[in-house]
C-alpha cells in the first residue's frame, strides 16, 4: 500500500478559546476522490486552510508527498502540488477569463523579471507556449468563447468553472475544493459532477471535496470524512456513511431515533 | 525626580487634547471602519469658531475673561465643530457608504485639503493670536507641602485636564447609558445586524461624526488657552498625533483613545525634557510604525481576522 | 507584439532625440513646462505601478523623489569635475548619476516596502505618508545635503531628449511588466491576496518588487529634475507633493498607463494655465482664490472624482462596485 500523498496527524486548530479542529486525523491517497463533509461550522474550511498554509495549526503535523507544508507560505505550498478553490468565488475580478488563467501559470516561469523586461526570443516563446496551454484549458472547460471576457461577465456557474481551470493551470497533485456545487440548481450540479469526475481522471488528480449537497458528495466520492464540532465522527464508502447513526444524529440531532 | 513630574504633568495637559482628538478617530472608526483624515482639521476649525465667538461672548458675560464666557466659548465651538463634522459625512462620507475604503480614505484626504487650503485663504496665512477667555496663571504651591512646591502648574493646564476629565466621564455616560450609545456601540460591532435590529444606521453615524467632532472643537479651544496662536495648518500635526494617539490605544475603543492620548502626551514630555524638541515629531511617527508592525490591533483592541 | 514594444521603445529614442535637436530655442517658460510635464509622467506612470497596478496605496512618493534628486546632485557636485561634467551638454556621465540616484531610491523602496507588508490600505498610506515625512526629515538635518537651506549649485544637464527618453522608458518598463505572465503577478496581488498566494503567485516579492522600481523611477525622476531647476529643497518633496502625484494617478484612473499620463500633462498645465487666468481682469472675484490656491481646486477636484467617477478618466480598476 503506498503511502498517502496528503497526511493529517492529530491536528489541532485554536483560535484563541475557540477550539475548531480537535486531533484530526485524515489521509488523502493519489488518485483518490475524497468528500469532507459535516454540519455548518464543523471545520471543513478550517482543514482546507490549515492544510494551504492560510492558517497554522496549532498543535499535529501534515505532510504532502512525504514533506511537512506546516509553517509554509501558501505560494510555496502551491508549488508543491496542492490547488485550491474557494468557498465565496475569489476570481480576480479586474481581469478577464484568459488573464485570470494566467495568474496561475506565474509560478511555473522559466523566465524572470529581465526576460520580462528585454523580451529577447526566449520570451516570446515561453508567453506563446503559455497562452496555447492557457488555451487548452479553456477549451476543455468551454470557456474558450468567453476568453476575453472580464471574469464578473460570467454566469455563476462558469465563474465556479473557471475557478477550477484557474486552480487546474497551477498543475496540482492534489485539488480542494471548497463548496463548488454551491448556489447552483440540480441540471447545473449534475454537470459539477461530471466534471469533477472527468478533471480526476484527465489530470490524473487526487480531489479532496468539501460540499454540502449529499447527493453530489454521494454520487461521486469513494471515500467520506464526517467531522462535527472540530472531530472526526466517521470514515467510509458512502453506503457506509449513510448508515452510520453519529452521522445521522449529527445532521438531524437526537430526534432521528425517535 | 520633580523635573520627572514636572513633565510628566506637561504631557497631561497635552495628552489630554489628543486624547479628546483620538475619540473622534476612533469612534468614526469604530462605526465606519475608516480613518477619518480630516478630523485634524476640526480641531483647527474649533479654535477659529473660538477666535471669532470669543469676542461677542465674552462682551455678553461682561467683557474680559471669565468662567461663564469660557464656558460659552468652549459650548459655541464644540456646537459648530460638531455641526461641521455631520455636515462633512453627509456630503462627502455618506454617498461612499457602499464603495471600496480606499475611495473614502482619498475623499478624506481631499477634505482635509480642502479644509486647510481654504483656511488658509479665508484665516490668512499667518498665526493669529486667540483671545484670552480666562486667565492663565502659575498656581502657587505652599512651600509647607515640600519639594512638590518646585512644579510649576498652571491654572491653564488644570482646566485643561479638568474639562477633559469632565467631557470623558460624560462621553463614557453617553456611551454606556443612552440609547444612542448602545446603538453606537452595536454598529461597531456588526452594521447589517444592528440595522436589522431597527438601528437608523445614518442617524447613529452622524450623531458618531457631531460627537467626535465637538470633542475636537473642545480640544481646540482648550489648546488655545495655553498655546494662544492659531494657524490653519495647526490641525495637521495635532491631527497626525491623536491619530498615533488612536492607534496606540487601540483603534476602535475608546478608553484606548484616551489612555493612547495621555501616553503619547508624556512620551512628548519626555522627549523634549530628555532627549531633544526636534526629534519630537519623529518619535511619535517612529511610535506609529512600531505599533503597526508589533501590535496593530494597539494596547487595548482586538485583532480582526479576515475570513477565508 | 513582444518585438513591437522594443521597436516602439527604440522609435521613442529617436523621436526624442530628433525633437530635441529641432527645437532650438524655445521659449524657456513652455521649455519649463514642457520639461515639467515629462518628469511628471515619469512620477505619474512609476505611481501607477505601486497603487494603480499592485494596489498599494502609497501617499510617499515624493520621498523617492527627494531620494534621486539628493543623491544625483551631491555626486555630479561633489564628483562632477572628476568625470567632464562641468559644462552642461557633457551628459553622458550625467546619467550614471541619475541612475545612481534612483537606485539609492530603490534602496528606500525596499525600506519602505518591506515594513509595510502586512499593512493593509489605510495603515500603510498614513505609514508610506510617514516615510517621506521621515525621509524629509533626514534630509533637512543633513549637513553635507544643505539642511534646511536647500541644495543648489547643479548644472542643467536636464534636457528635452533626456527627460522624454526615461519618461518612454519608464512607460515601457511599466507596461512590458503588467503586460507579461510575469507581471500578471501585480494584478493578482492587487484585486485578492489571499486567492493569489493560493495560485502559487509570491505576494510579498510582488509588493516588495512594486516599491522598489516605483521609487528607481521616482529617483530618476528626482534627478531630473534637480539638474534642471539647479537647486532643491525639502520643503519640495513633502506630502504635497506626494498628493499632487496621487491626484494625477487617480485622475488618469488607477491601472491605466495611459490614463496617469494624460492626466500628468493636464495637471502640469493646469496651474499654470490657473496662474495666468487669475491675473485676468475680467475674473470674477470669488473665483480668485480657487486660481490663486492650487491646493482648493485640486482638493476639490478630488472629491468630486471620489463622488461621481472614481475610476478616473481611463479607470482599469472599477473603483464603483461594493466590496463584497
Amino acid at each position: 500500500m503506498t503511502a498517502p500523498l496528503l497526511q493529517l496527524d492529530a491536528v489541532t486548530m485554536q483560535f484563541g478559546g475557540l477550539r475548531c479542529l480537535s486531533d484530526f486525523s485524515f489521509a488523502v491517497g493519489e488518485h483518490e476522490l475524497v468528500g469532507l463533509i459535516g454540519p455548518n461550522g464543523a471545520g471543513k474550511t478550517t482543514v482546507f486552510n490549515l492544510i494551504t498554509g492560510v492558517y497554522r495549526p496549532t498543535g499535529g503535523k501534515i505532510t504532502f508527498a512525504g514533506k511537512s507544508v506546516v509553517g509554509h507560505r501558501p505560494y510555496r505550498i502551491t508549488a508543491r502540488g496542492i490547488a485550491r478553490t474557494f468557498q465565496n468565488i475569489r476570481l480576480f475580478s479586474s481581469l478577464s477569463v484568459f488573464d485570470n488563467v494566467r495568474t496561475a501559470c506565474n509560478m511555473h516561469l522559466q523566465h524572470g523579471i529581465s526576460h520580462a523586461l528585454l523580451r529577447a526570443d526566449g520570451f516570446a516563446r515561453e508567453e506563446s507556449e503559455i497562452e496555447s496551454s492557457i488555451l487548452e484549458l479553456l477549451e476543455i472547460f468551454g470557456l474558450t468563447a468567453e476568453r476575453d471576457f472580464s471574469c464578473r461577465a460570467l454566469p455563476y456557474g462558469d465563474q465556479r468553472r473557471l475557478e477550477i481551470v484557474r486552480a487546474l493551470a497551477t498543475r496540482p497533485k492534489l485539488l480542494l475544493l471548497d463548496e463548488p456545487a454551491a448556489g447552483m440548481n440540480p441540471t447545473e450540479k449534475i454537470e459539477l459532477m461530471k466534471l469533477i469526475r472527468f478533471t480526476q481522471e484527465k489530470f490524473g488528480l487526487a480531489v479532496l471535496l468539501v460540499e454540502h449537497d449529499m447527493r453530489v458528495v454521494m454520487g461521486i466520492c469513494q471515500r467520506i470524512t464526517v467531522l462535527d464540532y472540530g472531530k472526526k465522527i466517521a470514515e467510509g464508502t458512502p453506503g457506509e456513511i449513510r448508515r452510520d447513526p453519529n452521522v445521522i444524529a449529527a445532521y438531524l440531532g437526537k430526534e432521528a431515533d425517535a | 525626580m520633580i523635573e520627572f513630574i514636572q513633565q510628566l504633568i506637561n504631557g497631561l495637559s497635552q495628552g489630554s487634547i489628543y486624547a479628546l482628538i483620538a475619540l473622534g478617530y476612533t469612534m468614526v472608526f469604530g462605526v465606519l471602519r475608516f480613518i477619518n483624515f480630516a478630523h485634524g482639521d476640526v480641531f483647527m476649525l474649533g479654535g477659529f469658531a473660538g477666535l471669532y465667538t470669543a469676542p461677542v461672548l465674552l462682551k455678553f458675560f461682561g467683557g474680559g475673561p471669565s468662567f461663564p464666557g469660557a464656558t460659552a466659548v468652549l459650548l459655541a465651538a464644540m456646537l459648530i465643530c460638531a455641526v461641521v463634522g455631520i455636515a462633512i459625512e453627509r456630503l462627502c462620507y455618506r454617498p461612499l457608504r457602499d464603495r471600496p475604503r480606499l475611495t473614502v480614505l482619498i475623499t478624506a484626504i481631499g477634505v482635509s485639503l480642502f479644509i486647510e487650503s481654504t483656511g488658509q485663504y479665508v484665516f490668512g496665512v499667518n498665526p493669529q493670536s486667540f483671545p484670552e477667555i480666562i486667565t492663565d496663571r502659575a498656581i502657587e504651591i505652599p512651600e509647607s507641602w515640600g519639594a512638590v512646591s518646585a512644579l510649576t502648574i498652571t491654572a491653564g493646564q488644570l482646566i485643561v485636564i479638568g474639562v477633559t476629565i469632565f467631557l470623558l466621564i460624560g462621553l463614557r455616560a453617553v456611551v454606556l447609558y443612552t440609547r444612542l450609545g448602545m446603538a453606537m456601540r452595536a454598529l461597531s460591532f456588526n452594521p447589517l445586524v444592528a440595522s436589522l435590529m431597527g438601528v437608523n444606521t445614518d442617524v447613529v453615524i452622524s450623531f458618531t461624526f457631531g460627537l467626535g467632532s465637538a470633542l475636537a472643537g473642545a480640544a481646540g479651544i482648550l489648546t488655545s488657552i495655553q498655546q494662544p496662536s492659531i494657524d490653519p495648518l495647526m490641525g495637521v500635526n495635532a491631527g497626525l498625533k491623536a491619530f498615533v494617539a488612536a492607534v496606540l490605544g487601540g483603534i476602535g475603543n475608546i478608553s484606548g483613545a484616551a489612555l493612547g492620548g495621555v501616553l503619547i502626551g508624556f512620551l512628548e514630555a519626555l522627549v523634549v525634557g530628555y532627549i531633544n524638541p526636534t526629534y519630537r515629531d519623529a518619535i511619535v511617527f517612529a511610535v506609529l510604525i512600531l505599533i503597526l508592525l508589533l501590535k496593530p490591533s494597539g494596547l487595548l483592541g482586538t485583532s480582526e481576522r479576515e475570513k477565508v | 507584439m513582444i518585438d513591437r514594444s522594443k521597436s516602439l521603445l527604440l522609435l521613442a529614442f529617436v523621436v526624442c532625440g530628433v525633437l530635441s535637436a529641432l527645437a532650438g530655442n524655445i521659449n524657456p517658460y513652455y521649455y519649463d513646462i514642457i520639461i515639467g510635464v515629462g518628469i511628471n509622467i515619469i512620477l505619474a506612470a512609476s505611481l501607477n505601478l505601486v497603487n494603480g497596478y499592485t494596489g498599494q496605496f502609497s501617499l510617499g512618493h515624493a520621498g523617492f523623489m527627494a531620494v534621486g534628486a539628493y543623491s544625483s546632485s551631491w555626486l555630479t557636485l561633489s564628483f562632477g569635475h572628476l568625470l567632464g561634467l562641468n559644462t552642461p551638454g557633457t551628459t553622458t556621465t550625467y546619467v550614471l548619476a541619475l541612475i545612481a540616484g534612483g537606485l539609492m531610491a530603490a534602496l528606500a523602496g525596499l525600506a519602505v516596502g518591506i515594513p509595510s507588508l502586512r499593512l493593509r490600505g489605510d495603515y500603510l498610506a498614513i505609514v508610506t505618508l510617514g516615510f517621506n515625512e521621515i525621509i524629509k526629515g533626514i534630509i533637512q538635518n543633513a549637513e553635507p545635503l544643505g539642511a534646511q537651506r536647500g541644495l543648489g549649485g547643479m548644472l542643467q544637464h536636464t534636457n528635452f531628449f533626456w527627460t522624454y527618453a526615461f519618461a518612454a522608458l519608464t512607460v515601457y518598463i511599466v507596461l512590458s511588466l503588467v503586460h507579461s505572465t510575469y507581471g500578471s503577478g501585480f494584478l493578482a496581488v492587487r484585486d485578492d491576496e489571499i486567492a493569489a498566494e493560493a495560485m502559487g503567485i509570491n505576494t510579498t516579492k510582488y509588493k516588495v518588487l512594486a516599491f522598489v522600481i516605483g521609487a528607481f523611477l521616482a529617483g530618476i525622476a528626482g534627478g531630473l529634475y534637480a539638474h534642471f531647476k539647479q537647486f532643491i529643497h525639502p520643503e519640495g518633496f513633502n506630502f504635497l507633493r506626494s498628493f499632487d502625484i496621487v491626484v494625477m494617478v487617480i485622475l488618469g484612473g488607477m491601472g491605466s498607463t495611459a490614463g496617469v499620463c494624460l492626466a500628468a500633462v493636464l495637471l502640469t498645465i493646469l496651474p499654470e494655465w490657473l496662474r495666468a487666468v487669475s491675473g485676468y481682469p475680467w475674473l470674477p472675484e470669488w473665483l480668485r482664490p480657487i486660481t490663486e490656491n492650487r491646493m482648493i481646486l485640486y482638493s476639490l477636484l478630488l472629491i468630486i472624482l471620489m463622488l461621481t467617477r472614481p475610476q478616473g478618466l481611463f479607470g482599469g480598476v472599477n473603483l464603483k462596485r461594493k466590496k463584497s
